[in-house]
């Protein structure tokens, strides 16, 4: 027996293509992701490469799909608690988290944040200290659903019993302080894991510095980001100074059996190009370099985009890895050295971005723990079998899509996504689940 | 002028000699630079010291002699602890050093060290002058 | 408290203000230096070679005169001997071959096994008597004193010798603290003097001093502090050379950790020693009303 449903864990671009493909089959598909909003990691960029697209505008028609198509049933802020039963009829606890608004009666209109008197650093921005937000928020203004949640750390209510502005401000009275967080039951028969990825923490790399104006390639993203807490003025987080000299650092915290991880994380080659292409379009006069040890541009058009970094924008590529970065006054100082010229070299700049490497979600490694997944041991989900069957998991009826599963760009993210869909169709409409013992 | 490589080199005594002295895997190391870009002596040597370990791969011995490197290494080991795939260069550097110096080769020519500058020297800056520059 | 100790060559001659400091200070907060009968030098430096066991012989022996004396830890103040000792220990506690290889070449010696611990004041300080106990015995606290902590190599690498975090040490910070002064933080604080290059190439290690106090000064340091006999040499020897050479270098006076504790404490600063080597930091103390 097979119940025609199924589960998609994690709302970034791969589980989002996944429960559209679900969807568009006639199932219906649960959504559950554990942030207010889905979008995932994409939607916090600036461009993609290698077309330079606007991630935010070709993935909110998909997100309002999600939103609005009939048979998904978006479970947002919300986390999955535990599963049970087999391939064919899974049985799994959601945990909706209390957001203290509540979503049915709201509107969206967003009165309640405009009298907000709190301000915080936003987990959406990195917490750079650009674009606070209140502590009623809406993590970014193409949320879907565009739902507040009420942040408890830094509530004037829940911290100090005062305030509730933003409950006098609501029309439709949906500020409820006392909303308990609940546990729903779904029952489905298929189970997609799409948790996505993190940046390994750069305070992990101690040769390194730890400064406000070295930071990683999302926080590079979010102040590129014309729709950003900047509007796209590139400007450093110490003194908002513009940068005219800005270090891309690669492969830090991958290839580094010896102090992180000896894999390698595939796609910073390109989005260290794509960022410094971005810097020098908003910043013309400015100098991007590049510190690398070999340039990983696989895809379709991506050799010629790093091409194109050099020769239209003047990267200028030094082949070694960064020894040490620290602060001398005003400037940083990127020690170095490039291989190819024999030199040691040292180069004093505003700021520096790190390349870190790519690990699992942590929650996506707790999850993958509580289903039972074969992870590595990284935390990312082991494939049944790596060559031929790389969207299954350890578990039948658990497939895995996304960099969940392993460093990957956006494009074998959707890829995944879709592949991983088509065996969850496979099963709904087979009616049948083999049980088979993974490999 | 072309630098012939062959396995005569790539598997003569002296890699061997380095490997066995070193207890280091030359190969491991892929030429990252992270040793070259964090080395104090660097300004004074004639090649880096990634471009030592990779004529030593090559098994490009004349090569090495011929640069001052080994000989300004200061054994200060950060190239060693920063080294993505645990390569110990120091040991890597002694062990080149120790291959020339086992030839009666040495370094440091006591001779040529004035009496003034002898007085003047810490035990401590002779005794290691001595140990690494000597045989 | 008793705590045996190998003082190793150089702090009885060029470095006696490390050593006397040392054991003034160290008095003072209750501990005993006792120096370990029939030492030998350390050898300075620790053998790279796997082959070379003969270069093992002389830290080993110190760790076995230290064991036959009762000692089950060795105190050191000279990074360097504290380096050779403590890898001299680390390969007989984990080579069993090399181990027996050691002791039945020094057939006349006891055995030995890896028995005694090695370990560097600092820990000491920091570990056993704790930051609060040396503020307690601070007479003369070292306000307005900007003090560059220095650790060089030997302290710090590798991994296993290290007396705090490889990348990010404070241990000598929290020391400058602890007895009142101010800590400047500076990027060569890791950096290497140059070492026994002094010997070979001179003008090398003298380039390194440029630019390790040239860093310190930038940051507004007025004296560096420092563990090492060696990084001292290196770092004050040759500075009224630099300073005439480099128009906008001014250099800077050289304390030794335990010569800043002494003052401290207001011991007799005989201890110290100053003006034995060079960089004398009297003239900086007399400024600042740190000495009479």
């Amino acid at each position: 027996m097979v119940i025609k449903k199924a589960l998609v864990i994690g709302g970034g671009v791969a589980g989002i293509q996944a429960a559209l493909d679900i969807a568009d089959a006639g199932y219906e598909v649960f959504l559950v992701e554990k942030d207010s909003s889905i979008g995932g990691h994409m939607i916090q960029y600036s461009e993609v490469f290698p077309t330079l697209d606007c991630p935010q505008c070709i993935m909110t028609p998909k997100m309002v799909q999600v939103g609005q198509h009939p048979n998904i049933r978006l479970l947002a802020y919300s986390e999955v608690e535990s599963v049970s039963g087999e391939a064919g009829n899974f049985t799994v606890q959601v945990r909706r988290k209390a957001s203290y608004v509540n979503w049915k009666k709201c509107t969206g209109c967003g009165l309640c944040q405009t009298k907000c008197p709190v301000t915080a650093p936003a987990e959406f921005e990195r917490w750079l200290p650009f674009g606070p937000r209140k502590a009623i928020y809406v993590p970014f203004g193409q949320a879907v659903p565009n739902k507040p949640v009420i942040d408890r750390e830094t509530c004037r209510f829940f911290t100090q019993g005062k305030c509730k502005i933003c409950q006098r401000l609501c029309p439709t009275g949906a500020v409820d302080y006392e909303q308990k967080e609940t546990v729903t039951e779904i029952n489905v028969g298929a189970i997609i894991v799409a948790t996505g990825f993190e940046l390994y923490a750069k305070r992990d790399i101690p040769e390194f510095a730890v400064d406000a104006d070295i930071v990683d390639g999302i926080e590079f993203e979010r102040i590129l980001c014309p729709g950003g807490p900047t509007a796209g003025s590139v400007m450093r987080p110490s003194d908002r100074k513009t940068p005219r000299e800005v270090a891309f650092i690669s492969c830090v915290g991958s290839r580094d059996p010896e102090h992180g991880f000896p894999y390698c994380s595939r796609v910073c080659c390109m989005y260290l190009a794509k960022l410094a292409m971005l810097y020098k379009h908003a910043v013309p006069d400015g100098q991007a370099y590049i510190f690398y040890m070999d340039i990983r541009s696989t895809g379709k058009g991506y050799e010629e985009f790093v091409q194109r970094a050099v020769e239209e924008d003047e990267v200028i590529y030094l082949r070694g890895r960064a020894s040490r970065v620290f602060r001398d006054g005003e400037k940083l100082k990127v020690w170095g050295a490039d291989t190819l010229t024999g030199k040691r070299v040292e180069v004093s700049c505003d700021m520096v971005v790190l390349g870190m490497a790519m690990i699992p979600n942590p929650k996506g490694v707790e999850l993958a723990r509580k289903l039972g997944l074969a992870t590595d041991d990284y935390g990312f989900i082991t494939e049944a079998h790596a060559k031929l069957r790389p969207l299954e998991t350890s578990v039948p009826g658990i497939y895995v899509a996304g960099t969940a599963q392993g460093p990957k760009d956006i494009p074998d993210s959707v890829a995944q996504a879709s592949g991983a869909a088509s065996k969850v169709l496979a099963l709904l409409a087979s009616g049948e689940a083999v049980l088979e013992k993974a490999r | 002028m072309r630098t012939e490589l062959s396995i005569k080199k790539l598997r003569s005594d002296f890699v061997k000699k380095v490997e066995e002295l070193s207890g280091q895997s030359l190969l491991s190391c892929n030429q990252c630079g992270k040793c070259s870009a964090g080395c104090p002596m660097c300004f004074a040597m004639d090649l880096l010291p990634n471009q030592v370990i990779r004529l030593a791969q090559l098994g490009l011995e004349e090569d090495i002699a011929k640069a001052n490197t080994v000989w300004v290494c200061a054994s200060c080991l950060t190239c060693s602890v920063r080294c993505p795939r645990g390569v110990d260069l120091g040991r890597v550097m002694e062990a080149i050093r120790l291959v020339t110096m086992r030839k009666n080769v040495d370094y440091l020519d006591a001779v040529k060290i004035s009496t003034a500058t002898l007085s003047s020297l810490p035990q401590i800056a002779l005794v290691s002058g001595f140990r690494k520059h000597t045989a | 408290m008793e705590l045996h100790y190998y003082p190793g060559c150089t702090l009885k001659t060029r470095a006696k203000g490390l050593e006397d400091s040392a054991v003034a200070a160290m008095a003072a907060l209750d501990i005993q230096l006792k120096e370990i009968e029939r030492w030998n030098c350390c050898g300075t430096v620790y053998s790279l070679a796997e082959d070379d066991l003969a270069h093992h012989l002389a830290p080993v022996r110190n760790l076995i005169r230290a064991k036959e004396q009762g000692a089950d830890r060795l105190g050191t103040l000279c990074s360097f001997c504290y380096h050779t000792l403590k890898r001299a220990n680390i390969l007989v506690r984990n080579d069993s071959a090399k181990r027996k290889t050691l002791n039945d070449f020094m057939e006349e010696e006891a055995d030995y096994n890896g028995e005694v611990e090695v370990v560097h004041l600092l820990n000491v300080l920091k570990d056993e008597v704790g930051w609060e106990a040396v503020t307690q015995k601070v007479r003369v606290p070292l306000h307005g004193l900007k003090v560059a902590p220095y650790y060089g190599c030997t302290l710090l690498r590798p991994q296993e010798v290290a007396i705090d975090q490889v990348e990010r040490p404070t241990i000598l910070k929290e020391l400058v603290e602890a007895i009142g002064g101010e800590a400047v933080d500076f990027p060569f604080a890791t950096e290497c003097c140059g070492s026994y290059q002094v010997v070979s190439n001179p003008n090398f290690a003298a380039q390194r001093a440029w630019e390790i106090i040239s860093s310190a000064m930038r940051k507004g340091a007025d004296a560096l502090v420092l563990s090492c006999p060696l990084c001292h040499f290196n770092l004050s020897e040759r500075q009224s050379e630099l300073v005439q050479r480099y128009s906008d270098f001014t250099g800077m006076p050289i304390f030794y950790f335990t010569q800043l504790m002494a003052l401290a404490f207001q011991l007799d600063s005989a201890v110290c020693h100053f003006g034995l080597e060079r960089a004398d930091p009297l003239p900086l103390l007399k400024s600042r009303n740190l000495v009479s």
